[in-house]
């Protein structure tokens, strides 16, 4: 059994160290406000630069795994997502955290992300090489419907407003267009501007939107969002809860699953579909978004099995699903090893390794994050005006050590104005987002499809694997167009 | 007067994509089969444009006109203290640099405390220096000057 040569490579002394060490960090930088898994992995990249490419990988996924339950605290405890994928989080968590559940919403969140977990590596095991090989049958025009798909739905935000979405996707998807285009050489909406050949980075986006634009959003409020004051008491969910979360919960794996498996999309966009998923199947809608426990389960199952998954596309064909990936790829290409379907059959430990110690991740996740919630809490009691000049800094530093290059730092200032001014409009940034990580490879795989079709945009209705995809997206697109001419201020 | 969100948010929409679209005029759009590098950035701001049209008009049939109130004291700090940063940390050192962010960035605040502000700056220096410099080893200097 290949699993078990992963097992066998993950769990030597030397590698759970790594993972610990990864997944300790991770929850640390991970649970102050406004750092997401980017940011945090960005900044705790050069740690792993000295070690063998497997160690340096498992920590790497470590850090990923921290980072992600430290931002579910975060969402939580103070309705600050670090991420796309957390946002999700926020709408019941936070809520739940109001009415004194904060326990019991945290709990869930770890217990549904490593039942998530297990089901995940399972999936990886039995069902990956076929599925990487299925993908392989993938065409342009397949990735370009794809993530179509993926951006339409993004669009669509609970509680959003559909016409913005699909506006602020195509926002993000210009600022992705920045930087010098690939095929031509030419270098397109740098003005002038040294830095803007290689694109705007994602951290300097990232943080701009959710960061920044957020310390400014909390300090105007006239009640100013204290930090986390309440006592997490009784941090085991009821038996009632783990009823209520369980099937959302396994919906929102399976839900996961098939999203991570599909390069570009993702953990945002299927802890985001996930969640409709769960308002569309509950009696009472209306719950959603004042403190539903399903609302957390299932998008944190959906997170963290769509994050396991994901790294199919990444080890077997090279093509991340989102930026965090895209920083795994780029640590593997340092350590010289090149992804592609070649990894599993020639680099056996390597797959397997990675898929194991992701398992032994998310045990590390629970046994570390339950009994430690209270210390996590203590960082979070600290006050807020204390704690936003220190966001600053983190913002400050964690995007200048991107390149070294206070042009960076400059940039999400003006991104955290533009992202303050979008919210303040009622604007959502996460599909800005997710358009600008799409973008580049969208444009790309549009490009050769129609060069494969010669200029023909029938190709993406005949080929039937894309067609399904266009089909998915009309059939969104015409839910939300009932919805469209709606007066803006009269929503369910 | 004032305008409705919506028109706001419309009109910033449709000016970025007509922004947008003037500077794609430099590129080359080629054809659909041989896209150039101005074919998706064309594409991406007519689309702009309308979607923004569409949200600025359907501003005209709400009744939810309350003003925006925009909180431009702090966001103006904030973005103040982030420049800050990035001007002095390449010339003077991360040290200054945190020295001068800090203070700013808490006057974005509500209550401003001088001797709070004064130690959280003096603690999250040697915090940033011990973590960053001598725990990560990021190639600062503390001092560059």
């Amino acid at each position: 059994m290949d699993l078990a040569l992963g097992f066998s490579v993950a769990l030597s002394l030397q590698n759970l160290a790594y993972c610990f060490a990864g997944v300790a960090l991770g929850t640390l930088i991970g649970v102050l406000p406004g750092i997401g898994p980017l940011t945090t992995i960005g900044l705790l990249f050069p740690l792993t630069f000295y070690l063998p490419p497997l160690p340096s990988l498992i920590m790497l996924a470590g850090i990923y795994y921290g980072a992600q339950y430290g931002g579910a605290i975060t969402s939580v405890l103070l309705n600050l997502p670090g991420e796309t994928a957390s946002a999700v989080t926020c709408l019941d968590g936070y809520q739940m955290a109001r009415q004194g559940r904060a326990g019991a919403a945290l709990a869930t969140a770890a217990l549904a992300s490593f039942l998530a977990g297990c089901i995940g590596t399972l999936l990886i095991a039995l069902a990956g090489p076929p599925l990487g090989e299925w993908a392989l049958a993938f065409g342009p025009a397949e990735y370009f419907s794809l993530m179509l798909m993926g951006l339409v739905g993004s669009a669509v935000l609970p509680q959003g407003d559909a016409v913005k979405g699909l506006a602020m996707v195509v926002l993000g998807l210009l600022i992705g267009v920045v930087g010098t285009d690939v095929n031509s050489g030419a270098v397109r909406y740098d003005f002038g501007v040294p830095e803007l050949t290689d694109g705007i980075g994602f951290t300097v986006l990232a943080v701009g939107l959710f960061a920044v634009a957020e310390i400014v959003m909390n300090l105007e409020s006239r009640v100013p969002q204290a930090a986390f004051t309440g006592r997490v008491s009784q941090l085991m969910p009821s038996v009632s809860d783990l009823k209520a979360s369980f099937w959302p919960a396994l919906r929102g794996t399976g839900v996961g699953a098939f999203f991570g498996i599909l390069p570009g999309t993702g953990p945002a966009l299927s802890s985001f579909a996930a969640y409709m998923l769960e308002k569309k199947l509950a009696r009472e809608p209306a719950r959603f978004g004042a403190g539903a426990i399903e609302g957390v389960a299932s998008p944190e199952a959906a997170n963290n099995a769509a994050a396991q998954t994901s790294f199919i596309p990444t080890l077997t064909l090279g093509i991340p699903g989102t930026a965090v990936m895209t920083l795994m790829l780029g640590a593997m290409i340092m350590q010289g090893v090149t992804p592609g379907p070649q990894v599993i059959s020639e680099k056996p430990e390597l797959f397997w390794g990675i898929v194991a110690s992701m398992w032994i991740g998310n045990l590390m996740l629970l046994v570390l994050n339950l009994p430690l919630v209270g210390v996590w809490v203590r960082l979070l009691r600290v006050p807020y005006r204390w704690l936003f000049p220190s966001i600053v800094m983190f913002c400050c530093i964690g995007n200048y050590a991107v390149n070294n290059n206070p042009v960076d730092v400059y940039l999400c200032a003006f991104v955290g104005v533009l992202g303050y001014v979008l919210v303040k409009l009622k604007c959502e940034p996460a599909p800005l987002l997710l358009g600008y990580v799409l973008g580049p490879l969208m444009e790309e795989y549009l490009r050769r499809a129609m060069l494969l079709s010669r200029g023909d945009p029938m190709v993406f209705f005949t080929r039937p694997i894309s067609l399904g995809f266009m089909v998915a997206t009309l059939l969104v697109l015409a839910i939300m167009l009932k919805g469209l001419w709606r007066r803006p201020d009269q929503r369910a | 007067v004032h305008l409705h969100r919506d028109v706001i948010a419309g009109t910033l929409f449709i000016l970025i994509g007509w922004f947008a679209l003037a500077h794609a005029r430099g590129y080359p759009v080629g054809s659909a089969m041989r896209m150039g590098p101005g074919y998706f950035p064309v594409v991406l701001g007519a689309l702009l444009i309308l979607l923004g049209a569409w949200i600025g008009l359907r501003a005209f049939r709400s009744h939810d006109w309350q003003p925006i109130v925009w909180g431009w004291k702090p966001l103006a700090w904030i973005t103040a203290a982030m420049l800050l940063f990035g001007f002095l940390m390449p010339r003077f050192g991360l040290i200054p640099a945190l020295a001068v962010m800090f203070p700013v960035a808490a006057a974005a605040g509500r209550d401003f405390r001088w001797k709070e502000v004064l130690v959280l700056t003096a603690v999250m220096c040697a915090f940033a220096g011990g973590v960053f410099v001598f725990g990560l080893k990021l190639p600062y200097r503390l001092f560059a000057f």
